[in-house]
């Protein structure tokens, strides 16, 4: 299993350092790991060989091979160059979000829908079979709703047993579960459902008198959910050519699982010729995909993606960030997004106070035990390290799970005040006493011990850090406390790896952008 | 032999449809001409596009290469003749029949990530058990999706076949119960469980799907006789992971490979088959309930070269 590209490069260089200088082969060969990397995420392979040529190209032209650190230099171009081109040349151009002069109410062109004045906005979803089209109509209406907007959801899967039913079924909820906002409409012809193959040519019919249903009720967006098609079913995408003809929708969006392999090239060419996407809608993000598909799709058609859905849930829609999915590429964990968890959990003041206490070497066990406490309310610890692909395999095997954070638990528990104070009063006898109250092994204790040295540890060398840093220390903290106590070798996240922050990157683009 | 053809007609046909046809390719690719490093570069690009997987593919290329350097295949062809030696050599002869109860009803629990067609494909396993004279009946224990029930239903319908269905949002092992006393109590031959969508990395969702097993278990403690996996043959190295998760908490006994109609892919059965040994025993090609095929091995081989 792949692990850390990091370590890979960091191997690459280090049989060469005190050589003298890198050479080209040297490059080369680290961009193999790289191509790798890259192709047990899923990239599609033409699509990772021009990226390869690409970045060596760059790396050739700047100071990698005389840098002190060529591996760390060296991930920073491969990790800059992905997130350029997964989106970061939107997210950071002039705001030029509104389309020949029509008004923009949504954020920048990597998130959100782009409306027009007057409405309705005519929203067209579109994928293979299973992608999560459907739920994703759903979530879509439940944020356009919480922005005021009056939306209305047409059936125009009229092929998938139960489909049309789906989808009225969600709009109820979106309803019940948004309260803000103009009630969502939900449009449909029931009589034209058929079996499959049977109504081909029939939801042109349904999106055209959706469209005029949703003029007349004054809707400001209409969006049709359409079926299922594979893109080599030439009727299929001839029905989608004459959907588009008859409403002209003003976004087409192509939803695609995460998952897809190395086919997602081809299936996002062959629906960006007959339609001209808008944007792509990445579904089931919350796997532990390491999600290539994104690049690939990104690559052959050039266009924006705007979503990622992330639950099964109406709100598990999230706005795209090209960092985050980066890194994931990369096999260096999704750690942008842990530590935005991990701050949902903890408040600002709270962390301060901790690491205020940490620095000070002052950390007692009962804080360890808050720790853990935020760290179980973070979801489950294997879903929450699996964000992190390269470590998430280990985490697995480790099987570390809430029985851990229980045993933990009993074991603090059971120390006296006094104990829960100061560790170095553990005696061999009082962990013999706490062994047998928590009903756990001295060895058990022994471990939990042994772990709070290293977070205190730990806790001393972060001061000093920025804020968020310290978050991230604090994660991987929570994660190197657990799997010792687990018994399992902590998880090693190389630290060159880790993205910057995201206004880091903010600053690199705008000089970027001005060198041009 | 009948089905055999039939077999391979069928899936030829699922793989005839997509344009740029692996198949050909890798035909073209080796066909009439001297082995060489750039030949076996070029299968190996061929064969990770076809998702088999870097590892695989690179193994072998490897294979393949060491078999050129002891001088034993010296063209494209020979190469060709090789790999589907090696290819077939992934399944020795194995039962990829459905496993029935020696007596009582059998149960066959379905499960799988969300959209990889379970609900679809338990009503084409459904019909060609029913066109084979057995007594079918489904259970809706999808309770969680908006309007899965109905979707089955609605198949149960055009099947001709009984299902047994909870309330949306209620608890899915109940009724998984349920259809297992209805399914003695009717005399039913064979029972299908569809379960919800989850991502394996739902641990709770896994949980809840052991726990669909523990309880039919109650019932009949020989049972499930077959828990079927679906995965999406459209998925990359994920489903590996998929698999192996899945297999983890409910001991996967076939796997129904759908959607292989579209993507002349499917080179993750060889991944998986690597990986973790679990046999493909049944593969979907469209989305009629007659869309269904066995798996078998050396057609899947001979159509991925077949021109
Ligand atoms: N082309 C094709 N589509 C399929 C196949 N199996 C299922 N589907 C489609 O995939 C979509 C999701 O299937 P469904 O059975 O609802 O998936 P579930 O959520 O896993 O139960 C539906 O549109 C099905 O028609 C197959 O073998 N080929
Ligand atoms: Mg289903």
């Amino acid at each position: 299993m792949f692990g850390n590209l990091t370590d890979k490069f960091n191997d690459v260089f280090r049989k060469i350092s005190g050589r003298g200088k890198i050479s080209e082969a040297n490059i080369r060969e680290a961009m193999d790991e790289v191509k790798t990397a890259l192709l047990e995420a899923d990239v599609h392979y033409e699509v990772v060989e021009s990226f390869c040529e690409s970045v060596q190209a760059k790396s050739l032209g700047s100071d990698v091979l005389d840098s002190l650190k060529p591996g760390q230099q060296l991930i920073k171009i491969v990790h800059d160059e992905l997130v350029w081109l997964m989106g970061g040349k939107e997210e950071f151009a002039e705001d030029v979000s509104a389309v020949d002069g029509m008004p923009s109410l949504a954020a920048p062109t990597t998130g959100g829908i782009m409306f027009v004045d007057p409405g309705p906005t005519l929203v067209m979803m579109c994928g293979l079979q299973g992608a999560g089209k459907t739920t994703t109509c759903g979530k879509l209406a439940a944020v356009l709703k919480k922005q005021g907007k009056k939306v209305m959801l047409a059936a125009a899967d009229l092929q998938r047993p139960a489909a049309v039913h789906q989808l009225e079924v969600l709009v109820g909820q979106v309803n019940e579960e948004i309260e803000s906002g103009p009630e969502v409409l939900f449009y449909s012809e029931l009589d034209k459902v058929a079996e499959y193959g049977k109504a081909v040519g029939a939801a042109v019919t349904v999106c055209r008198h959706a469209a005029s249903e949703a003029k007349k009720t004054q809707c400001d967006v209409l969006i049709l959910d359409t079926a299922g098609r594979l893109h080599v079913n030439d009727d299929l995408m001839g029905e989608l050519r004459q959907i588009e003809k008859a409403v002209g929708p003003h976004q087409i969006m192509l939803v695609v699982d995460a998952m897809t392999g190395q086919d997602a090239v081809n299936s996002a060419k062959a629906f960006n010729e007959q339609l001209e996407l808008d944007g792509v809608i990445l579904t089931k993000f919350d796997s532990d995909t390491r999600g290539g598909a994104a690049l690939s799709v990104r690559q052959v058609t050039g266009k924006p993606i705007k979503y990622l859905g992330v639950g099964e849930h109406l709100d598990a829609l999230e706005t795209f960030h090209p960092e985050r999915i980066t890194s994931r590429i990369l096999g260096m964990g999704d750690v942008v997004s842990l530590v935005e968890k991990a701050q949902e959990q903890v408040s600002v003041e709270e962390a301060q106070a901790l690491q205020e206490k940490m620095a000070a070497g002052k950390m007692t066990m009962d804080d360890f035990l808050s720790q853990l406490r935020t760290m179980r309310k973070m979801g489950s610890m294997k879903s929450l390290l699996g964000m992190l692909p390269g470590i998430g395999n280990q985490i697995s095997k480790m099987d570390l799970d809430e029985r851990e954070i229980d045993r933990t638990e009993a074991i603090i528990h059971s120390m006296t005040r006094d104990e829960r104070k100061d560790v170095d009063l553990l005696d061999n006898s009082r962990r013999r006493r706490i062994s047998r109250g928590s009903g756990t092994e001295p060895t058990d204790v022994a471990q939990l011990v042994k772990g709070f040295g290293m977070v205190s540890q730990m806790g001393k060398q972060m001061s000093g850090m920025g804020m968020l840093s310290k978050m991230r220390a604090m994660s991987n903290m929570g994660q190197m406390d657990m799997s010792s106590l687990a018994g399992g070798h902590p998880p090693q996240l190389g630290s060159e790896g880790r993205p910057s922050t995201r206004s880091g990157f903010k600053k690199k683009f705008k000089q970027r952008k001005r060198r041009k | 032999m009948g089905l055999f053809k039939a077999a391979f007609d069928k899936l030829k046909q699922g793989l005839d449809r997509t344009r740029s046809t692996f198949v050909g390719e890798i035909r073209s690719i080796l066909s009439g001409k001297p082995l060489s490093k750039e030949l076996l570069s070029q299968l190996e690009a061929r064969m990770i596009q076809s998702d088999f997987g870097v590892k695989t593919s690179r193994e072998l290329i490897k294979d393949i290469e060491a078999s050129w350097e002891r001088d034993e295949i010296h063209t494209g062809d020979d190469a060709m003749d090789y790999l589907k030696e090696l290819l077939n050599a992934y399944w020795p002869a194995e039962n990829r029949t459905l496993n029935f109860a020696k007596t009582g009803p059998t149960i066959i629990l379905v499960a799988g990530i969300n959209g990889a067609g379970k609900t679809t494909s338990i009503a084409k396993i459904a019909k060609s058990l029913r066109d084979d004279n057995k007594q079918v009946m489904l259970a809706a224990c999808d309770t969680f999706r908006a309007a899965a029930v109905q979707q089955l239903e609605i198949w149960s319908e055009r099947i001709g076949v009984d299902v047994i269905k909870g309330q949306q949002g209620g608890d899915p092992a109940s009724v998984a119960y349920d259809a297992c006393e209805a399914a003695e109590a009717r005399g039913i031959d064979v029972l299908l469980i569809d379960t919800a969508g989850r991502l394996h990395t739902q641990k709770h969702l896994m949980d809840q799907l052991a726990k669909i097993k523990r309880v039919i278990q109650k019932k009949f403690p020989d049972a499930p006789h077959e828990v079927i996996l679906v995965l999406d043959a459209t998925t990359g190295q994920n489903a590996v992971t998929q698999a192996a998760i899945f297999a983890q908490s409910i001991d996967v006994s076939g796997i129904f490979l759908a959607k292989l109609d579209g993507t002349a892919r499917g080179g993750i059965v060889v991944a998986i088959r690597e990986e973790l040994g679990i046999p493909v025993k049944f593969i979907g090609v469209g989305e009629t309930p007659d869309d269904v095929e066995p798996f078998e091995p050396n057609t899947f081989v001979e159509a991925m070269f077949a021109q």
